[in-house]
């Protein structure tokens, strides 16, 4: 088979409408609408709640490290911060972007524009982006947001954990939204009339880097890069080790997420960090499900999904000999068994996916 | 355009809608918090998808792909990444049965 073409203008993304895998219809396990109404409902509280949290956290761990700079003793609260900063607010940009966080559209909106920021995310681009994921999941040359492409950049995900690609990639689509352009992939899938709402955030942001470089160097001091700007850096990894244990090493080309997403159990601070969102196979299935209702989703339908990864450690045990694999052969990935109690793999969803399935 | 007997009224919940097949077309037909009807397309505008699967607040529809929202009773996008508005239709109620003009 040929080299993966991840180009959203490129021979996969082509080839993929063509055979009908882009914005297919994807498998769904069975839920009454009076049960999936309940597990959809809204609510504020229980956002308001984790925001509050994790505001309050920010500026207790932000406000020490700044007590105790220059000082080797601030750095745990500095990474603490990071933390919160360079990962936290990925799972509150991408809830938020969801809609789903809050009952109260402003009070998304609100916590969106903050995340995307931390993120060095454009709010605009991003949701054009995210809505694409959703559609073509894992379709090469359509999902703008595979993270272990086949072959797997290792390198380029190593250099992730501390944002050192991806956080740049974000800085420097801002410079470049900010006067005025935008790249062939991102006019693929935003809107002509959306580019004049990304260029303005663009520039907004720019104005706020700016202050911010403007006061340390009137400073002769790093710290107010410690607080904003330099966290997405220190404090990415997080975010991307739960991240990427989403899809890698999975199927691509497949329209069930059963087959090209992971669910893996974790410790209650990375599920506060991560907002829920190690439930991922639950949450690619059924997207209006707020992240406080994921947990019971998993509970309604997991007898039809593949058993979960019982922790971080066990899933990269899983994900990294596949990934170290599919250097030298990329069209190998892992088929997950599914419980007797799930409606099996339609094999016609593995047709575009003719791989060797690891052990 | 000719008014069709589309369903019974109490096969809808308050705040909820259900899906109407008719013509080879498809339709969403809502019963609102005030226990009023409407009746609009029923695929998203984004992407061709259901919205019968989607969720009701209020005197809204969230399109169950990718959360895009719509006023049911004007059809107007709410959130991206809808752009384009619904298509609507008049929806009545007569002894116990929805009407809709389609």
């Amino acid at each position: 088979m040929a080299q993966r073409d991840y180009a959203m203008s490129g021979a996969d993304a082509r080839r993929a409408v063509e055979t009908g895998l882009a914005a297919a219809e994807w498998y769904h396990t069975d839920i009454p609408r009076k049960e999936m109404k309940a597990l959809m409902a809204r609510a504020d509280q229980p956002a308001i709640r984790d925001t509050g949290l994790l505001f309050g956290c920010m500026a207790l761990f932000a406000g020490l490290g700044i007590a105790l700079w220059p000082s080797w003793g601030s750095a745990p609260f500095w990474l603490a911060y990071g933390v919160l900063y360079g990962s936290a607010m990925d799972s509150r940009w991408h809830e938020c972007g969801h809609g789903t966080a809050f009952r109260t559209r402003w009070m998304n909106d609100w916590l969106y524009q903050i995340a995307s920021f931390c993120m060095v995310r454009n709010p605009v681009q991003w949701r054009w982006s995210h809505a694409r994921h959703h559609t073509d999941t894992i379709i090469v040359g359509r999902d703008p947001e595979i993270q272990a492409m086949r072959p797997p950049a290792l390198g380029r995900i190593a250099l992730n954990f501390l944002g050192l690609l991806d956080a740049w990639q974000g800085w420097t689509k801002m410079l470049r939204n900010a006067a005025g352009r935008l790249d062939p992939d991102e006019a693929d899938y935003v809107p002509e009339h959306e580019a004049p709402r990304l260029i303005r955030v663009a520039r907004i942001w720019v104005a706020i880097y700016a202050a911010t470089i403007a006061l340390a160097l009137a400073t002769s001091s790093l710290l107010p890069l410690m607080v904003i700007g330099l966290p997405r850096l220190y404090g990415a990894w997080h975010h991307v080790m739960t991240g990427l244990l989403q899809h890698a090493g999975l199927a691509d080309n497949v329209t069930d997420h059963r087959l090209n997403t992971r669910t893996v159990y974790m410790n209650p601070v990375s599920r506060f960090i991560y907002w829920n969102m190690n439930y991922h196979i639950e949450h690619h299935m059924f997207p209006m499900v707020p992240f406080h209702a994921l947990p019971r989703l998993h509970d309604r339908i997991r007898a039809d999904l593949p058993a979960p990864s019982p922790s971080i450690l066990a899933a990269y045990r899983e994900v990294l000999p596949i990934l170290w694999r599919q250097l030298r052969n990329e069209e190998h990935f892992l088929t997950r068994a599914l419980p007797p109690t799930a409606r099996p793999y339609r094999a016609e969803l593995h047709r575009h996916a003719p791989g060797v399935p690891a052990e | 355009m000719p008014w069709i007997d589309a369903c019974a009224a109490d096969e809808i919940e308050p705040e909820d809608l259900i899906r109407f097949d008719h013509g080879g077309r498809t339709y969403a037909i809502y019963r609102s918090p005030d226990d009023a009807f409407y009746c609009t397309d029923g695929l998203c505008t984004h992407e061709q998808v259901h919205l019968a699967d989607g969720l009701v607040q209020d005197h809204e529809i969230e399109c169950p792909r990718h959360n895009a929202t719509f006023d049911y009773r004007t059809g107007q996008a709410l959130r991206a990444p809808a752009c384009t508005a619904l298509a609507t239709y008049p929806a009545r109620v007569e002894n116990g049965r929805v009407w809709i003009e389609i």
